[in-house]
C-alpha cells in the first residue's frame, strides 16, 4: 500500500510548489446585483454522458431498480408482509428522503444566501484553479464532492460557490434533524438535498433505498454526490476519523463496472471563526445539543450582526478512482455473484475504502488554510490564564514561521504589520480573549476564590472554544510533535527506542489525529525530517539527541499535546479506580467529567481540555483498540470493563501507577 | 455477382452454394459432383501458398484496397462483391477518423530477403527418414517464413519492417492420417518439435516459434489432407481431413446438398482441425452450433497414440468428454487428422436483413429479448454508431441517380422524421435461413421485438453488406497500415447484464490509454455484439489508432491492447470466446481458471506429451 496510493502527505509535496490563488467571490457580490445574480442564465457543466431526467423519474427508477426489488422480496420472505405493502414502505422512505432540484428554489437561496453571507463575513474565497480542474472532471465522469464539516454552513456554502461558478449543483446526503425543520427542510430538499436517518442500522429496506437512491444518481451522473467522510460536524474543528459506510456505496458502481471512473474531490473549507463555536463548546461539556428548528434558526438571527471573519474553500485536485485502485484491486470478484446483490465488501475492498477515506482526509488537511488566529489560539492555550500583548505578537510571528516550515497553509494578510494582524484576529474572536492594559487573557482568573463547579465549566467553554481553533492546525503537528513526545518518553535516545515509542503514541492517538494506515515507519521518518530541517532534532540511523537550539520548538511542541496527553492519562486513571465496574459509553463520559473537575478543583491538573468528551470518548475508542478494555454486547447494549492482564504495562508507558492492592480487598 | 434471390433457375444445391459463396469468387460451381468423395478436388488453396496469398498481409494477392489516381479509394480483384467497385468516403473517413493522410505513406519492404531469415536447425535424421518415407517436405526459406507466424497485428509488422528470431526449420505435407502418425513417431525418435499449420490465420500468436526452442521446428501443414471421405446422409454426418478449408468443405459438401453451416469470419482460409483446435465460432451458431456441437467424432495423432473414441453415439456419459481436451488444445497435444463433423440439407431460402436503432442500448436490449424468446436468426449482430459510420464509409459509388436519391429519403426518414440521433443510431444485421415460409415468420418476429425496442427495419442491402464487410475489413488493415494506421480486433464473451457497460468501459479505457501513451489522434475504438447465447453474448471490438509522432508503435498497440485485456476480465467478459488463448493472452490463464484447473491441464499435457513435442508453448 505504498507507491501507487501516493504520498498522502501533500504538505512537503505541496510547499513546495505554488498554491493556488484564490479569489473573493462575495467582492462581486458586494458590487451588484443579488437579485440580477439569483435570476442569471444557469447553464452548469454537465457530465457528458447526462440523460436528463426529473427527481420523480429518479425515483421511480429506484424503486425498479432489481436491486431493490430484490431485497423488497427478502423482506417479504421473512415478515410474511405482501410485496406491495413493502414497496410502498419504501416508496415512503423515498419519499422521505428524496431531494427535489427545484432552480427556482436555487434562485431563492442564492439571493437570500448572498445577503446572508455578505453580512455574517468579510471574505468568502475559492481557488478557482480547483474550480476549472472540478468543471472538467464533472464532464468527464460521475463527481463525489467530499467536503470537511466544521459547520452547517458547509453543504450551504457548496452550493452558492457551485451556483456562483456555474457549476452543476450537487445532491447533498443531510442528517434527518434538518428535515425536522418546517419550510428550511423542504426548501433544502429542493435545493438538492437528500436525508438520511442518522442511525438506520439494520432497518435493511431503508439501507437498501438509500444506497440505491445514491448509486442511481451516481450512475447517471444525474448531479454531483456531496457528503461529508466525517460523517458530522467536527466540534472540535480537528478532522474525525472516516465514516466508510457511505464511501463504500458510492464507490460499488465502479467496482462493478456500472461507471467507467468516479471523481472525489476532497475540499477543505477553512472558517477563521466558526458560527457554532460556543454551542459545540457546551455540547461537549455535555450540555446537550438544541434540537434544529425553523424558530431556533430565527432566534440565531442575532448572529447576523456579528463578523466571522473570512471562508476559504479549496477544491482539492479531483481523485480518479480507477487510478487510485489500478494495481490494487481485482474487480473480478464481482463477477460471479448477480449485480443486484450486494455483497459484503470483501478484505481488500475494505481495506481500499478506508485507505481513500483517510487519503481524502489527509487531502483535506493539507488544503484546509489557517488564520492568524488559530496560531495565536495554540499560543493562548499554553499560557492562560494570560499573557503580555507583545510576546503575543512575537510569538505569533515565530509560531507562523514554524508552521509555514512543517507545511501549513496560512492566509496572511499581505500588508499589515505584526501587531496589526494580531490585533484584528484578537477583535474577531473578542468572545473568547480580553485584551486588559496590554495583557491577552484566556478567562478572568480571580484567583481569590475558590474554584467551583461552575466557574471549572465556564473556563471549560473558554478553553475548548480557544482550543477548537488551535486544532485547526494539530494534525499538520502530530508527526513532529509525538516524535519530540516519544524521544522524552522513550527508554534511551536510541532511534529504536524512540521509534517503538512513537508507535505507541501513534496507536493510542489514532483515534485523535489523522494518520494514514499502516504508514508507522512514514509517519515517524516525516515527523523526523521536518523537526531535523527546523534544526530541532539531530539524529543518526541509531541516535536521536535533542539540539539546544531547537529547544522553544520542542517546549511548544510538548506543551501543544499536552493536553491530549493529559486527557488520556485521566481517562485511564478514573478506568482503573474501579476495574471490576462494567460502562456504558454514557456513564463513563458522565462520571469522568465529574472526575476531571474534581482534579481540577482539588489543583492536581489544570486540563481544562480533559473535560471534553470528544477527547474521551476517543481514549475510550482507543483503549478498546489497544485491548484495555473488553467490549461486552447484552441485549443491544454495549459495556465495557477493564481487561487486566495488559494493565500494568500500558500504565507503566503512559507514566502512571496502578492501585493494584486494592483489588483483593474490594473482592473479599 | 448473383444473390440468392437473384436466380430462380438454379437448382437448390447450387443456389445454396452462391448464397455461401456470396462474398467469395464462385471457384467450382462447375465441378462434377460425384458421390465418390475419394477423389481429392483441387484445394482452393495450392500448397506453395504465396502464390495465391500475400506473404506480408491478409488474403490472397489480388485482393486489396488501393487509393487510385484521382485518390479515390477501390478495392481490386474479382474475387468479392466489392472488388473492383470505387469507394469514395473511405478516403474522408480515413483522414477524419485517424487524421491520417495520403501524403504520409509508409510501405512495406517489397519482397522478403531470404538472407534475413535465420538459418534452418536441421535434424539430419529426421530427414532422412522423412525422405525415406516420401512425405513431401520443404526448407525453402518462403515456405518457412510464411508458417512462422499467423495475423497479429506484430507479425504483421514484423513481415512487412523485420525478420522472425524462429522460424519452423522445415515444412512436412502430409496426405493423409497415417502419414501424420509416421511423422509423430519419427519426431519423438529423433526429438523433433512438431508446430501443427492449418490455415494460418491464428490472432493470438499461436503459431510464433518459441525463440529458445534448440530441437529443429517441424511445421506439420495439414492442407494436403483435405478430402470429404465419406458423407453419411442417413445420420447426417461426414468425415472430413482436418486440412480442409471452410470454403472447400462448404462447396464441396454443397455439391451434394449439404452443408456443415460453420461459418467463421475466417472460412476462407481457416481449417476444419484448427477450428477444432481453437473451439472456433461460427456466424450462423444460432442454427448449426459452435465447433463442439458439430464434432461427432475425432481422430487425433499424439506421441503417446491415437486418441479417439470407439462409437459416435450422439451424447455419452463416460467421464468428461475426452474430445474437450483436445477442442481448444490448440496444438499443445496433437495433431487433428480426421473429424466427423454433422451436416445439414442445404437450407432452402436464406433472407438477410437489417434493423435500425436510436441508440445501442436499445440495441442490445433488443438482442436480450431475442435470445430470451430463443428465436435468434441464423445470425443477428449488432454495430455500434461508430461501426456503422465506418460501414457507411466502404459504402460503393452508387450506380445510379435513382438509388442516391432512395439513399437520401431513407437517411431523411430516419434522422428527420424519426428522430434518430446520426451519431448515436446503431445497426443490427440480420440472417435468416430454412424454408422459406418458416423464414418470413421468423423474419416478422424478430422485426416485431425489434420495434418493441425502437427499431426500424432497414433493408436487406444494408445487412447484407455489413456481412460483406466481414470478410473485407481484414483487407482494410493492410491499407491502414500503409499509412501509419494499425489496429486489431479482439473479442470476448459476457453475460448478458453485463454487455453494455463492458462496452463502454473497454471503448473509453481504450481511448484513455491511446491519450495516456502520447497517440496524437483519438482511436477508432467500437465494438460489436456478434452472436447471442441463453446467458449472455460475444462483443467483438474493433480498434485503430494513427501512430504518428510514436517511435515503437508495436509496444503501444500491445500495451494499449493488454490494458484492453485487464479492463474486459474486470468488467466479468471472458479470456477469450472463440480467438483461443495461444501465447497472447497466457498470462492470464491461471486466474481465468484456478491454480487447480492449470493443473489439470497440464498433468494431461504431461501424460500425452512428456517431451514436449508438440512444443509451441500455447496456453501453459
Amino acid at each position: 500500500m505504498t507507491a501507487a496510493m501516493g504520498s498522502p502527505y501533500a504538505q512537503r509535496e505541496i510547499k513546495n510548489k505554488k498554491r493556488d490563488v484564490f479569489e473573493d467571490i462575495l467582492e462581486e457580490r458586494r458590487q451588484s446585483s443579488d437579485l440580477r445574480y439569483a435570476m442569471k442564465c444557469y447553464s452548469p457543466v454537465i457530465y457528458r454522458n447526462l440523460v436528463p431526467c426529473k427527481p420523480s423519474v429518479l425515483k421511480t427508477m429506484v424503486l425498479h431498480s432489481d436491486q431493490l426489488q430484490y431485497v423488497i422480496k427478502q423482506i417479504s420472505l421473512e415478515s410474511g408482509e405482501t410485496c406491495d405493502v413493502i414497496q410502498d414502505q419504501a416508496a415512503e422512505i423515498l419519499d422521505e428522503m428524496g431531494q427535489n432540484l427545484n432552480l427556482a428554489a436555487i434562485r431563492m437561496f442564492a439571493l437570500t444566501l448572498s445577503k446572508i453571507f455578505k453580512t455574517l463575513f468579510q471574505k468568502v474565497c475559492v481557488n478557482e484553479e480547483g474550480i476549472q480542474r472540478l468543471a472538467q472532471a464533472i464532464h468527464e465522469h460521475p463527481v463525489v464532492l467530499l467536503p470537511s464539516h466544521r459547520s452547517y454552513i458547509d453543504f450551504l456554502m457548496m452550493s452558492y460557490v457551485l451556483y456562483t461558478y456555474d457549476l452543476a449543483l450537487p445532491v447533498i446526503a443531510a442528517g434527518m434533524d434538518f428535515m425536522s425543520m418546517k419550510i428550511v427542510g423542504e426548501l433544502l430538499r429542493m435545493s438538492g438535498a437528500f436525508f438520511m436517518r442518522r442511525t438506520f442500522r439494520g432497518n435493511k429496506l431503508y439501507w437498501a433505498v438509500f444506497a440505491e437512491y445514491v448509486k442511481t444518481m451516481l450512475r447517471n451522473g444525474y448531479a454531483p454526490v456531496e457528503f461529508f467522510v466525517e460523517g458530522q460536524r467536527s466540534r472540535t474543528c480537528k478532522t474525525i476519523n472516516p465514516k466508510f459506510g457511505l464511501l463504500s456505496v458510492i464507490m460499488e458502481p465502479f467496482f462493478k463496472g456500472e461507471v467507467f471512473d468516479t471523481y472525489l474531490v476532497p475540499i477543505s473549507i477553512s472558517y477563521e471563526r466558526v458560527l457554532e463555536e460556543s454551542l459545540y463548546a457546551y455540547e461537549l461539556l455535555g450540555v446537550p445539543k438544541p434540537k434544529e428548528s425553523t424558530s431556533g434558526l430565527l432566534k440565531a438571527r442575532k448572529i447576523l450582526s456579528e463578523n466571522f471573519g473570512s471562508i476559504h474553500v479549496f477544491f482539492g485536485k479531483p481523485m480518479s478512482l480507477r487510478s487510485l485502485a489500478s494495481g490494487k484491486l481485482n474487480r473480478s470478484q464481482y463477477n460471479l455473484i448477480p449485480r443486484y446483490l450486494s455483497q459484503k465488501p470483501s478484505e481488500d475492498i475494505q481495506r481500499f475504502i478506508s485507505d481513500v477515506a483517510y487519503k481524502v482526509e489527509l487531502h483535506q488537511i493539507a488544503n484546509m488554510v489557517l488564520s492568524p488566529g488559530a496560531l495565536i489560539a495554540a499560543i493562548l492555550l499554553q499560557n492562560f490564564p494570560s499573557l503580555s500583548y507583545n510576546v503575543l505578537v512575537d510569538k505569533t510571528m515565530w509560531l507562523k514561521e514554524l508552521t509555514e516550515a512543517f507545511g501549513g497553509y496560512l492566509e496572511w494578510p499581505d500588508n499589515m504589520s505584526a501587531s496589526k494582524v494580531v490585533r484584528s484576529s484578537l477583535d474577531l474572536h473578542s468572545n473568547i480573549t480580553k485584551l486588559i492594559d496590554g495583557e491577552v487573557f484566556l478567562f478572568d482568573n480571580n484567583t481569590n476564590g475558590v474554584l467551583t463547579e461552575e466557574l471549572v465549566f465556564s473556563r471549560g467553554v473558554s478553553v475548548l472554544m480557544c482550543a477548537a481553533y488551535r486544532n485547526q492546525m494539530v494534525n499538520i503537528y502530530a508527526r513532529p510533535a509525538l516524535v519530540v513526545l516519544a524521544m522524552k518518553m522513550a527508554q534511551s535516545s536510541k532511534s529504536e527506542d524512540v521509534y517503538k515509542m512513537f508507535d505507541f503514541l501513534r496507536n493510542l492517538f489514532s483515534k485523535e489525529f489523522i494518520f494514514f494506515p499502516g504508514f508507522e515507519k512514514k509517519d515517524f521518518e516525516e515527523g523526523c525530517f521536518l523537526l531535523s530541517k527546523c534544526d530541532v532534532i539531530q539524529g543518526n540511523p541509531h541516535e536521536m539527541v535533542l539540539m539546544e537550539k531547537g529547544s522553544s520548538t520542542t517546549v511548544f511542541l510538548l506543551k501543544m499535546f499536552h493536553p491530549f496527553f493529559e486527557g488520556y492519562q485521566l481517562a485511564f486513571r478514573h478506568l482503573v479506580e474501579d476495574m471490576t465496574r462494567k460502562w456504558t459509553e454514557k456513564q463513563y463520559i458522565s462520571t469522568v467529567r465529574s472526575f476531571v473537575t474534581q482534579c481540577i478543583i482539588d489543583g492536581t491538573t489544570t486540563c481544562y481540555e480533559a473535560l471534553s468528551s470528544d477527547i474521551q470518548k476517543n481514549a475510550l475508542a482507543s483503549f478498546v483498540h489497544l485491548g484495555l478494555l473488553k467490549v461486552n454486547k447484552l441485549e443491544g447494549q454495549i459495556t465495557f470493563t477493564v481487561n487486566e492482564t495488559n494493565i500494568e504495562d500500558f500504565a507503566g508507558k503512559l507514566g502512571l501507577q496502578v492501585p493494584t492492592k486494592k483489588l483483593p480487598v474490594a473482592r473479599l | 455477382m448473383a444473390t440468392a434471390e437473384g436466380n430462380p433457375m438454379s437448382d437448390s444445391s447450387q443456389r445454396r452454394l452462391r448464397v455461401l459463396l456470396g462474398h467469395l469468387k464462385p471457384r467450382a460451381a462447375q465441378a462434377t459432383s460425384t458421390s465418390e468423395h475419394k477423389a481429392p478436388a483441387s484445394p482452393s488453396i495450392p500448397r506453395k501458398r504465396q502464390e495465391l496469398l500475400k506473404w506480408n498481409g491478409w488474403g490472397y494477392n489480388d485482393s486489396k484496397f488501393t487509393f487510385n489516381k484521382k485518390g479515390q479509394a477501390e478495392f481490386t480483384g474479382k474475387r468479392y462483391k466489392l472488388s473492383g467497385m470505387v469507394l469514395p468516403s473511405l478516403r474522408e473517413w480515413m483522414e477524419k477518423t485517424f487524421g491520417a493522410s495520403l501524403d504520409q505513406k509508409t510501405t512495406s519492404r517489397a519482397s522478403l530477403n531470404a538472407s534475413d531469415a535465420p538459418p534452418a536447425i536441421l535434424n539430419e535424421g529426421f530427414i532422412q527418414d522423412i525422405k525415406a518415407m516420401g512425405i513431401p517436405f520443404s526448407h525453402d526459406v518462403e515456405d518457412r517464413v510464411f508458417r512462422a507466424h499467423g495475423h497479429c497485428l506484430h507479425e504483421m509488422f514484423t513481415l512487412r519492417e523485420g525478420m522472425f528470431k524462429r522460424i519452423p526449420d522445415i515444412i512436412v505435407w502430409p496426405q493423409c492420417h497415417e502419414d501424420v502418425v509416421r511423422i509423430v513417431d519419427l519426431a519423438c525418435k529423433h526429438n523433433v518439435c512438431i508446430i501443427p499449420f492449418g490455415g494460418g490465420t491464428s490472432v493470438s500468436n499461436a503459431l510464433e516459434c518459441p525463440e529458445d526452442e534448440k530441437r529443429t521446428i517441424v511445421s506439420l501443414d495439414t492442407s494436403q489432407m483435405n478430402r470429404i471421405l465419406w458423407i453419411d446422409e442417413k445420420n447426417l454426418t461426414a468425415h472430413v481431413e482436418s486440412g480442409i478449408t471452410g470454403q472447400d468443405l462448404e462447396r464441396q459438401l454443397g455439391e451434394s446438398g449439404y452443408c456443415t453451416g460453420h461459418e467463421p469470419d475466417s472460412m476462407e482460409f481457416s481449417t476444419l482441425g484448427g477450428w477444432v483446435a481453437t473451439r472456433a465460432s461460427g456466424m450462423k451458431k444460432n442454427i448449426y452450433g459452435n465447433i463442439e456441437d458439430l464434432v461427432v467424432h475425432l481422430k487425433v495423432v499424439t506421441p503417446k497414440g491415437v486418441v479417439e473414441k470407439s462409437c459416435q453415439g450422439p451424447r455419452m456419459s463416460t467421464g468428461p468428454d475426452i474430445y474437450h481436451f483436445i477442442m481448444g488444445s490448440e496444438g499443445t497435444l496433437g495433431v487433428v487428422t480426421e473429424v466427423t463433423i454433422k451436416i445439414r440439407p442445404l437450407p432452402e431460402y436464406q433472407k438477410y436483413g437489417s434493423v435500425v436503432f436510436p441508440n445501442f442500448e436499445q440495441g442490445v436490449a433488443c438482442l436480450r429479448e431475442v435470445a430470451k424468446q430463443r428465436c435468434a436468426p441464423a445470425s443477428i449482430r449488432l454495430m455500434d454508431n461508430a461501426q456503422f459510420q465506418f460501414g457507411h464509409a466502404l459504402k460503393p459509388q452508387v450506380a445510379s441517380i435513382f438509388t442516391s436519391f432512395l439513399d437520401g429519403l431513407k437517411k431523411f426518414y430516419i434522422t428527420k422524421f424519426k428522430g434518430f440521433d446520426p451519431n448515436r443510431l446503431c445497426v443490427a444485421t440480420l440472417l435468416f435461413e430454412g424454408d422459406r415460409e418458416k423464414v418470413l415468420q421468423h423474419e416478422k418476429q424478430v422485426y416485431d421485438i425489434a420495434a418493441k425496442f425502437g427499431g426500424l427495419a432497414a433493408g436487406e442491402d444494408n445487412g447484407q453488406r455489413g456481412y460483406m464487410l466481414t470478410f473485407v475489413i481484414a483487407y482494410l488493415r493492410d491499407l491502414g497500415m500503409d499509412y501509419y494506421v494499425i489496429g486489431e480486433s479482439f473479442e470476448t464473451s459476457v453475460p448478458w447484464d453485463r454487455v453494455l457497460d463492458l462496452c463502454r468501459n473497454v471503448k473509453e479505457r481504450i481511448v484513455r490509454e491511446c491519450k495516456e501513451r502520447g497517440v496524437q489522434f483519438p482511436p477508432l475504438s467500437t465494438c460489436r455484439v456478434t452472436q447471442t447465447y441463453d446467458a449472455g453474448a460475444c462483443v467483438y471490438f474493433y480498434f485503430a489508432f494513427n501512430y504518428r509522432g510514436i517511435s515503437d508503435p508495436v509496444h503501444v498497440y500491445e500495451e494499449i491492447e493488454f490494458a484492453a485485456r485487464e479492463e474486459i476480465l474486470a468488467n466479468g467478459g471472458s479470456l477469450s470466446h472463440h480467438h483461443g488463448v495461444g501465447k497472447l493472452r497466457k498470462q492470464w490463464l491461471k486466474d481465468s481458471i484456478s491454480d487447480v484447473g492449470i493443473g489439470m491441464l497440464r498433468s494431461v499435457k504431461n501424460f500425452v506429451d512428456p517431451n514436449n513435442i508438440f512444443g509451441n508453448r500455447n496456453l501453459l
